[in-house]
């Protein structure tokens, strides 16, 4: 099956089977191995990429839903060297520890930030973070860093 | 997962096409629980059948007192509408961020999922489901477990929900999926007071005896020594079914009263 998706801004027609998943393009065919695919289950929020703007599970998309989509992945959020405000706000509130979740915890956070129309609470962001487990942290730091980073995006 | 076709379908036709055409085929609408399933080999079709290039089933509207949902409507645009507020509620609690930018109010109902919020707000607030083939009450749309009205190969194309004089939402929700253990919409409709259940029994029901005691005092008081019948409910790890009975009520009070609210 021929599958058209623009990836950080590059365009791509891959050729895939039919019950490829959109997490297994981009990780095999595309080598963005940034999305991580932690359950496999649509739990965990680890594969979390941007489709059409959106946060999505890209373990639980087909790559066929996603023909013609526009796709962020970790990996194309940095401008260069210039970390993405999130990733930035990570690091400085040390919210991460083994950074299996954090690409997932990243780009969750970002669609929850932009798509706010007031700054968020505590609550706000915990709740908004409910699609993304991290099993290190207990969360603490990853709530200070969405709410350092909103500040800056 | 095993393999299947992926089909694209341009327009409500050519998925009937297509399904008609197969031994065994499904729809995809946002995939939220068919690609579990599939996953899990519970589910094993020759052709999924993905209906999002279809134009035009996820618009939503207000007209005339009807908010008029398209099939393809996610559950974060639903939870962005302002008409039905109690509406709007339940679909922002639905599951996680991810899931309500991809699931559908189509691909919920006709899933039929026992545990799954939209039903309550069908049988809640009195909608109409609208097929290719035919206009469906909510209140026969819902049959048993995963069973609805639908015929094999019908497609749902919006629902409408009549806006309530005043609804409310109350759910007790698992706390790692965000489904209902149970879930129950109470609305004073111009048809009068409407109470749909959902999470407690094979699928949605309306539960004509809170129904009658809120029509005479619309308060939570007046669901005071109703007997539930919990007979016929889900039991499972999460809940008994004689603990569901008794969410039942309690949930019920709680939307009651944040209609007085």
């Amino acid at each position: 099956m021929k599958v058209d998706l623009t990836v950080n801004g590059s365009q791509h027609a891959v050729d895939v089977a039919d019950n490829a998943l959109l997490s297994d393009v981009l990780r095999e065919t595309l080598g963005l191995t940034g999305t991580h695919v932690g359950c496999d289950t649509s739990q965990c929020g680890a594969c979390t990429v941007h489709l059409n703007g959106s946060s999505v599970k890209a373990c639980t998309v087909l790559a066929g839903q996603a023909d013609g989509g526009d796709i962020t992945t970790i990996e194309g959020i940095a401008n260069g060297d210039d970390l993405h405000p999130m990733q930035v706000a990570f690091r400085a509130n040390h919210a991460l520890q083994c950074g299996f979740c954090t690409p997932g915890m990243i780009m969750s956070a970002i669609d929850l930030v932009q798509s706010a129309d007031e700054p968020l609470g505590a609550d706000e962001v915990r709740e908004g973070l409910e699609g993304n487990f991290c099993r290190c942290t207990g969360y603490h730091n990853i709530v200070k860093a969405v709410l350092d980073a909103q500040a800056n995006m | 997962m095993y393999s299947f076709n992926f089909r694209r379908a341009s327009n409500i036709e050519d998925a009937q096409q297509i399904h008609q055409s197969s031994s065994d085929a499904v729809y995809v609408a946002g995939g939220m629980t068919l690609i579990p399933s599939l996953k899990l080999r519970l589910a094993n079709p020759d052709d999924v059948v993905d209906l999002s290039q279809i134009e035009g089933l996820s618009a939503i509207s207000s007209n005339d007192g009807v908010v008029s949902v398209g099939a393809m409507a996610r559950h974060c645009e639903v939870a962005a509408t302002s008409d039905i507020p109690a509406l709007a509620s339940l679909a922002s609690r639905i599951g996680d961020a991810q899931v309500r930018n991809r699931g559908t109010i189509g691909g919920s109902l006709a899933n039929n999922d026992p545990s799954a919020d939209y039903p309550a707000a069908v049988l809640g607030l009195g909608a109409t489901i609208h097929t290719n083939a035919r206009a469906i009450a909510g209140d026969d749309f819902f049959v048993d477990l995963f069973e609805t009205a639908l015929e094999d190969g019908e497609i749902i194309t919006r629902v409408d929900f009549p806006i309530p004089k005043r609804a409310a939402y109350a759910k007790f929700a698992n706390q790692a999926s965000k489904y209902a253990v149970v879930g129950v919409m109470v609305a004073e409709t111009d048809a009068g007071v409407r109470v749909g259940v959902t999470g407690a029994a094979a699928c949605a029901f309306r539960l004509t005896s809170f129904e009658e005691a809120l029509s005479a005092n619309m308060s939570a008081s007046a669901l005071d020594g109703i007997d539930v019948d919990s007979s016929d409910f889900n039991s499972d790890l999460h809940a008994s079914a004689a603990y569901r009975g008794s969410l039942v009520t309690v949930m019920a009070k709680q939307a009651v009263e944040q209609l007085a609210a």
